[in-house]
């Protein structure tokens, strides 16, 4: 059982593909760790010995901000453009796009499911 | 796309004049501006710019953390209104303005 940065522990995988199962690593970092450290990409994470895992934690851990420390940078971040009540932080707290998309249709995944505003209660 | 970093940051060279001046003489006064699109620089903290939305001069106080960003971001040119019932049996639409 491989344990890297917290609390990840992928198996039975391809270790490329188990290494993204870490929050802030996607196929691309985790091809470049393993470049780096010299390790075949196709070999399964059970097949792996102490001393490569060891070997990819450390890395891994020197190099790159990742799980619970990168969630904090990002929450971080919008709190800080909230704060100085800018337009990207004013899109945060109102739960809208923030990078310019449109409103008019779409934009479902900010806004959530469909909420239905209207003139419909003139039968009485 | 971001900025060419060649060029460096845009700002509005009178407005950044003005700020000088003000620094100088350590005078707080609103300056007036239309460019939305100026950088904010380090200079400008502590001053109050009165940014233009296309209506009105919005007064903003420019903090620390403001700087990098555009003086516009801080004078939004929309207004978020909700929606008005107007009267039963009227077929006006309602004001309508999202965004």
């Amino acid at each position: 059982m491989a344990r890297i940065s917290g609390v990840d522990i992928p198996r039975d995988k391809h270790i490329v593909i188990a290494l993204t199962y870490i929050f802030g690593i996607g196929k691309s970092l985790a091809e470049k760790v393993l470049k780096d450290l010299g390790i075949d990409q196709a070999r399964k994470t059970r097949d792996l010995t102490e001393d490569e895992i060891i070997k990819i934690r450390a890395y891994i851990d020197n190099n790159f901000k990742v799980e619970g420390d990168l969630r904090r940078e990002v929450t971080q971040n919008i709190k800080r453009l909230i704060e100085i009540n800018s337009y990207r932080g004013i899109r945060h707290k109102r739960g809208l796009p923030v990078r310019g998309q449109r409103t008019h249709t779409n934009a479902r995944t900010r806004k959530g499911r469909k909420r239905s505003v209207g003139i419909k209660a003139k039968a009485r | 796309m971001s900025r060419s970093l060649k060029k460096g940051p845009y700002v509005d060279e009178s407005l950044l004049m003005q700020i000088q001046n003000l620094n100088e003489t350590s005078a707080k006064k609103i300056i007036r501006t239309w460019s939305r699109s100026s950088t904010i620089f380090p200079e400008m903290v502590g001053h109050t710019i009165a940014v233009y939305d296309g209506k009105r001069h919005i007064p903003v106080f420019v903090a620390e953390a403001m700087v990098g960003h555009k003086l516009g971001e801080f004078a939004p040119t929309r207004s978020i209104r909700p929606h008005v019932f107007k009267g039963k049996g009227e077929k006006t639409a309602s004001v309508k303005k999202k965004k």
